[in-house]
């Protein structure tokens, strides 16, 4: 359904993706893993047309994102959701209008069915008669959460999630996990995950895409993933510290570091 | 590896420096200009922004209404004051009314009323847009379909051209009605002089120049201050920065800009 | 939505007031002379208007009663003055207008001094009697030129 061709990113002289081919199936659950730094959200950033790349294509069906029109752009928008790493709730509206927003900007319903609708999303994720709160008063778990129902409030066909689980408590993430993983099989919307949970992943994906250094290292089921034979993907999953994927990021040798004698060209300033 | 270091002589960094800099203020000033009239450009796009247009006139104009009317009130009580001494050592106390009118209306009342509409509005648009950056609800708006610059930069923009004008007109009057309180009723100047030299000596000329400087300083706080906040590192060191920054660049502008118009219209 | 009301309402009352203190600044203040349209003309012409322009005061007896709507050249030769005085005040037929200074070097103003008849000027009628400015430099080389012959 959606499908990148020869994708990349540069920001400056670095490149954050190098040119990439991604095959996003609709209906199913993807994963995008890797590390921090990997381009896993700078990649899914740009499948959800937040940034436009450096070249390549997003196809979605035979309309590609990057050259669309605005107006286009968002009425695909309209059939999308996203889930942000910070819940990106609109922190001058209460729980409510944060949810009821999308319906309130692209639907004329009466605020009667509204309301409907609202309890009802509220309901999947647990947080039905927390209407009235401000985001300033919802902890992290519950922000979420309420992203959670604002994305899925237009009944999206896709959606995004950026790091859904990451700074929440086993429980509330495992909560997000289980909501992802209802809500796309009862919805059957595509799911974009990105995420460097590794059990999570695992847990709810049908497919995964592993990333390092703004490549694609393996992709496959989370089966074939697990018993992989790639050292680089072992050691993701495994978390070790020292590996094929090394544990010092410097690019200097120590030695020459230690006895100043720099190997990058400097200016005098 | 070699040692590989570049030296420089001292005037090749500064010319660099200022190539720079230079380089980049006009890229900056392209930017701002492109950003600000996109977002103007969108005012008759649908869908129609009417609610918050009224919302952020709320917030900026009426928000900045209280500080205006005290600016003004001690803006025209120290002209009555310092005027009145100047102007009694040549026995013209008559022309009081004329001195506050006058520089009330074609310099005071603009470049002050603007000052402090960028310290109450400008700095909370670029520090609210900052946060909206940082914390990724700009991003939020655009997957919920919303045009944030339509959203989010026109409805300020347009605020701010409409309020200043209006908040000007208002610390004009309050200006000149305090400097009536201190001149006549303190310092005993005829009240008939005060008004008659007053109106005598300000002509519609003065009006148009500043209800043009005010609508031009409007421009300028609503573009500069959205840019700002817009465009700010998505830090929050970036934000507290960009706010510093969007104050202290939409005042040396209004400084500026108020020197030219004032050529232009003398 | 009640919340959104009052907004609305206080923002209303906002640009009320901040329309009335520019229409007060407008009409009150920066009307020209406080005149307008007001007040009745009358015409008066001078071999030498000596910088006397359009909007300068006119003034009797010390007081300002007008100002110069506007001054042209007429026929070549000499200078036709537009004069628009208040309608309260009345100028007799013989009056006597002169090309004066405010001060030793102030601004040129029209001084007018009544005559001695009942009879008033109508609107549009022109003042006969007229006195140019006095030309310093005229005088001086009137008296070196006299001098010398």
């Amino acid at each position: 359904m959606i499908r990148a061709e020869r994708l990349s990113k540069l920001f400056g002289d670095v490149a954050a993706l190098s040119p990439t081919d991604v095959h996003i199936r609709s209906g199913k659950i993807t994963a995008i893993m890797g590390g921090s730094g990997s381009g896993k959200t700078t990649l899914l950033r740009l499948l959800a047309g937040l940034e436009k790349p450096s070249s390549g294509h997003i196809w979605y069906g035979n309309e590609d994102l990057c050259t669309i029109s605005d107006k286009r752009l968002y009425q695909l928008r309209e059939s999308m959701g996203m889930l942000f790493q910070y819940s990106a709730l609109l922190n001058s509206l209460n729980v409510y209008d944060n949810v009821a927003f999308p319906l309130h900007e692209h639907t004329d319903l009466d605020e009667a069915v509204i309301r409907t609708m609202v309890s009802m999303k509220l309901e999947q994720v647990g947080l039905r008669g927390f209407e009235h709160l401000m985001p300033s008063e919802l902890s992290g778990g519950m922000a979420k959460r309420v992203a959670f129902a604002r994305a899925i409030a237009m009944d999206p066909k896709i959606v995004f999630f950026d790091e859904p689980t990451s700074g929440l408590d086993p429980i509330s993430s495992g909560v997000i996990s289980t909501l992802i993983k209802d809500t796309s099989t009862k919805n059957r919307m595509t799911s974009i995950v990105v995420t460097h949970d590794v059990p999570a992943g695992l847990s709810i994906a049908d497919h995964i895409i592993l990333l390092w250094q703004g490549r694609i290292i393996a992709e496959g089921s989370p089966d074939e993933i697990r018993h992989s034979t790639d050292e680089r993907v072992q050691q993701f999953l495994e978390g070790r510290p020292d590996g094929p994927i090394p544990f010092s990021r410097s690019t200097t040798s120590y030695i020459d570091d230690l006895t100043h004698k720099p190997g990058t060209v400097r200016l005098e300033s | 590896m070699s040692e590989l270091t570049i030296k420089q002589s001292g005037p090749a960094i500064f010319l660099g420096r200022l190539g720079r800099s230079t380089l980049r203020g006009c890229e900056q000033l392209g930017d701002a200009t492109m950003l600000g009239f996109h977002a103007l450009s969108l005012i008759f796009s649908k869908p129609w922004q009417g609610k918050h247009f009224v919302l952020q006139l709320y917030a900026l104009g009426v928000g900045s209404l209280a500080i205006i009317v005290i600016t003004g009130a001690f803006t025209g009580m120290v002209l009555a004051l310092q005027g009145y001494y100047t102007l009694a050592k040549f026995g013209s106390e008559s022309l009081l009314g004329a001195g506050v009118g006058m520089s009330i209306i074609r310099e005071l009342g603009p470049v002050l009323g603007a000052f402090m509409i960028i310290g109450r509005a400008g700095s909370s648009i670029t520090a609210e847009i900052g946060i909206m950056r940082v914390t990724e609800q700009t991003d939020a708006l655009e997957m919920m379909a919303v045009n944030p610059k339509q959203r989010i930069l026109l409805p300020r923009i347009v605020a701010v051209i409409l309020a200043v004008p209006l908040l000007v007109a208002i610390f004009d009057v309050v200006g000149i009605g305090t400097g009536y309180i201190v001149g006549v009723e303190l310092l005993g100047v005829n009240p008939g002089a005060y008004m008659a030299e007053l109106v005598a000596k300000i002509s519609m000329h003065d009006m148009y120049g500043g209800w043009v400087k005010s609508v031009v300083f409007g421009f300028l706080i609503g573009i500069i201050c959205t840019y700002m906040g817009y465009r700010a590192v998505p830090t929050t060191e970036g934000v507290a920065q960009a706010t510093t920054q969007a104050v202290v660049i939409s005042s040396v502008c209004v400084l500026i800009i108020d020197y030219i118009l004032t050529s232009f219209f003398l | 939505m009640q919340a959104y009301r009052r907004i609305e309402m206080t923002v209303g009352a906002f640009v009320i007031v901040g329309l009335l203190a520019i229409t007060w600044l407008a009409v009150k203040v920066g009307q020209v002379g406080g005149l307008g349209e007001s007040g009745y003309s009358l015409v008066a012409n001078f071999d030498d208007a000596g910088g006397v322009r359009k909007g300068s005061d006119i003034m009797m007896a010390g007081v300002v009663i007008g100002r110069i709507d506007s001054v042209k050249l007429t026929d070549n030769d000499h200078a036709t003055m537009l004069l628009r005085i208040n309608n309260d005040v009345k100028i007799t037929e013989d009056a006597f207008a002169s090309v004066r200074t405010k001060g030793i070097i102030g601004d040129r103003y029209i001084r007018i001094t009544q005559g001695m008849e009942e009879e008033i000027l109508e609107a549009g009628s022109e003042i006969e009697e007229t006195e140019s400015a006095i030309n310093i430099e005229d005088l001086i080389s009137k008296y070196i030129f006299s001098g010398k012959e």
